[in-house]
């Protein structure tokens, strides 16, 4: 672009101005160009690998010998009966796992972390202390918190059994993650204990943010604290909010350490990245894992530019 | 301290360096559940003092199926990081490219054990693992208490059912809360296909697919076994059950909440340790029969010894295989830790008789086991069995009834056969 503005003997002052501007162009790149080396090293070509792997028959067995297949791993019809991840009866209900994961757990976490930042933003004693201590449940490692909920939840020994059932609240051990009817719940419950702080959080910044002043001119006027809740903070602290949904959005689409370990591969709570890695590893079907992999990328993908879409409208229309 | 571990990783480093065998250092994984990790760490040792080599024991995942992924990860990427590991029964035909062929390192051992565990371990002519033991399914109970109740020894299912019922019944009117019938292991996890082929093939249903590869699991007995195994949860058994493997069924049984376990034979010497509460009121028995033309069966289980092809000291690694396999090994392990011997001439072994009476006097079982079809399908085993024990567990929690779930096993293991296995 430089090159062709010179060429064209654009005027002086233009051309300093273009200079300045491309001067400034190519040092940004050179800033950047470390983080984009890296980010193409271990997040572009592995992904691009995985897509190629998806057309491909590799096999664990021996990775030597991969042929490409074409669509095949999608969907292939043979002797009249439809194979592939897009007929799976099983993938099918890992997404619908998900999805379903996802929207329970995330809107949970939205409510539980929006009233846990409106207390820690209030003045009082101790807050640095509290604050901190609500990250804690967030500072475990997902594996380790997993499993310890695990035992808290077992239903011969679990602590969370003994209690329910001294206090009287049901007359026999619930089996809380063998129970199909129990064991969505019980990853959703865990999940919701574990990130809810990372929520608070987040909107907790947006909330620090806010004038006082226009608190001072709603109390002047007299406004019923509730209303100014809806009217005042929330469409403010609106775009921190939508960030932080679509931060756990794309967490809770590829879920896969809490579910793994607390109820392993069981189809009641498998998502879809179990599914993937279920495939990839314990059947050794490297091509068809990888195929699965990219659709579950093409669905985050999908998700996430769904939810922006949604937040931005929502935000456009406020300032009327 | 520090300048002789200085020196002493320079002495290996040179040795290293220089190409020589005679300071291998090998990682071993072996034993996860029972007493086999102290067993094998005391083997290890005595082997390093013998032959000089360094070899770190390493703690692997106690479910089966993990282990197989991870193994599956580690060899997939030809990393020498496992030298020597444990290899379950059923996985010859899927890990058999990768490990080492220990024919040329045997000396003929391998005829000492049973032909049919050493045709297992062959993967295409070579032999890929020694067999370290032979498992079968077993029924635990307590002795104590079917005197107390003036109740025999099961034969059927049916009759386990009964008992179990009456006792739990009764030790619960009598204060004790806790009590339960029968624990197994009914996680949707390899342990259940176990338990599943078990119930089947005692009503004479088959082994799902039969030794001809043809798929054989949607038939009338297998459907009234799964049926009856459904009624026991949340009756006889916890519904916990559904996500139990071997060793939280052994820790209700052990801690004396159970009358009737399903159990591999490593639970016999753990459950008569000096610290188990219920030393001394312990029988074992073999499987009760799916009705009066059932038959008495197990679940064939085992573990082999095997070598990375990718090791970089093949010479020691093979050499600490055979140590480990070793008839006096496997006589220690049979009497210290009821692992079963696959030597036959071990079973009529006055130590080891006295020590684990059952190993005798159950020889039948574990002679006629019934095999997962693990040779029928070779490499597909694992996705089989997986669509297996997801349908036996779906019948168990109630979600289907079982006529209906074989119908679609049999569909689903239809897709995954295609053409051949």
């Amino acid at each position: 672009m430089t090159l062709a503005l010179s060429a064209n003997g654009a005027g002086n002052k233009r051309m300093q101005k273009s200079d300045l501007t491309s001067a400034r162009i190519r040092s940004a790149w050179l800033f950047l160009s470390p983080m984009l080396i890296v980010l193409a090293v271990v997040a572009g070509w592995p992904l691009l690998r995985t897509i190629w792997l998806g057309f491909t028959d590799a096999n664990l067995t021996d990775l030597s010998q991969t042929t490409f297949i074409g669509l095949e791993n999608y969907y292939v019809t043979f002797d009249g009966e439809a194979y592939g991840v897009l007929v799976d009866p099983d993938w099918w209900n890992a997404v619908w796992n998900t999805l379903w994961f996802t929207v329970v757990s995330v809107s949970l976490e939205t409510i539980f972390g929006l009233f846990i930042a409106l207390v820690l933003n209030a003045e009082f004693k101790g807050r640095g202390f509290v604050r901190a201590a609500v990250l804690i449940p967030w500072a475990i490692p997902t594996v380790v918190s997993a499993q310890m909920w695990g035992w808290m939840l077992h239903d011969q020994f679990g602590v969370l059994n003994e209690i329910l059932l001294t206090i009287g609240l049901i007359s026999q051990p619930i089996a809380w993650t063998a129970d199909p009817d129990t064991a969505m719940w019980a990853v959703i419950m865990v999940d919701v204990w574990k990130t809810t702080p990372f929520m608070a959080l987040l909107i907790l910044a947006g909330l620090q943010m806010l004038p006082g002043d226009i608190y001072e001119a709603a109390r002047v006027d007299g406004v019923h604290p509730v209303r100014v809740f809806f009217k005042v903070t929330l469409p403010l602290i609106k775009p921190a909010l939508m960030v932080a949904i679509v931060f756990r959005a794309l967490d809770a689409l590829r879920i896969f350490d809490l579910i793994y370990v607390l109820t392993s591969n069981s189809s009641d709570t498998m998502s879809m990245s179990v599914y993937a890695r279920q495939q990839l590893v314990d059947f050794q079907e490297v091509g068809y894992g990888s195929a699965a992999a990219t659709l579950l990328f093409l669905i985050v993908a999908v998700m996430t530019t769904l939810t922006l879409m949604a937040g931005n409208v929502k935000l456009s229309e406020d300032p009327r | 301290m520090t300048l002789r571990q200085t020196l002493l990783a320079g002495a290996v480093l040179t040795f290293a360096a220089a190409g020589s065998v005679s300071a291998a250092e090998l990682n071993i994984a072996c034993g996860t559940v029972g007493k086999g990790q102290q067993l094998c760490k005391e083997a290890v040792a005595e082997w390093e003092e013998k032959t000089g080599h360094t070899v770190n024991v390493i703690s692997v995942p106690t479910s089966t199926n993990d282990q197989l992924a991870l193994y599956q990860q580690i060899l997939g990427s030809g990393s020498s990081d496992i030298d020597v590991f444990e290899v379950d029964v059923i996985w010859p035909g899927i890990l058999g490219s990768h490990l080492l062929d220990l024919s040329p390192y045997t000396n003929g051992a391998e005829t000492d054990h049973f032909p049919a565990i050493i045709e297992n371990n062959t993967y295409k002519g070579k032999l890929v693992a020694m067999p370290s033991y032979t498992d079968a399914g077993l029924l635990y109970y307590r002795k104590d208490l079917l005197e107390k109740y003036g109740e025999d020894k099961p034969a059927t299912w049916q009759e386990l059912t009964s008992t179990a019922q009456k006792i739990q019944d009764a030790e619960r009117e009598a204060g004790n809360e806790k009590m339960w019938g029968f624990v197994f292991q009914a996680k949707a996890y390899e342990g259940l296909t176990c338990d599943a082929i078990e119930w089947v093939d005692s009503f004479n249903g088959g082994s799902i697919v039969s030794a001809e590869g043809d798929i054989t699991i949607n038939n009338p007995q297998a459907a009234e076994a799964l049926t009856m195994a459904a009624s026991w949860v949340g009756t006889i058994a916890p519904e916990g059950v559904l996500n139990y493997q071997e060793e939280d069924s052994r820790g209700v049984f052990q801690s004396g909440n159970a009358v009737f376990m399903r159990n591999w034979p490593y639970a016999w010497a753990l459950s008569q340790s000096d610290d188990s509460p219920i030393k001394g009121k312990v029988g074992v028995m073999a499987l009760p029969k799916g009705g009066e033309e059932g038959k008495q069966t197990g679940a064939l289980g085992g573990w082999q010894l095997a070598v990375s092809k990718y090791t970089e000291s093949p010479d020691a690694a093979a050499d600490l295989v055979m140590w480990l396999t070793r008839k006096e090994e496997q006589k220690r392990r049979a009497i210290e830790g009821s692992y079963n011997p696959t030597i036959s001439s071990l079973y009529t072994d006055e130590e080891i008789l006295a020590a684990t009476p059952f190993i005798g006097q159950l020889q039948d079982t574990f002679t006629n086991a019934v095999a997962r079809p693990s040779r029928a399908t070779g490499a597909n085993y694992n996705k089989v069995s997986n669509a297996f024990y997801n349908a036996v567990h779906e019948v168990l929690s109630g979600k289907k009834d079982a006529a209906t779930s074989l119908e679609d096993l049999e569909r689903d293991l239809k897709r995954i056969k295609r053409r051949s296995w």
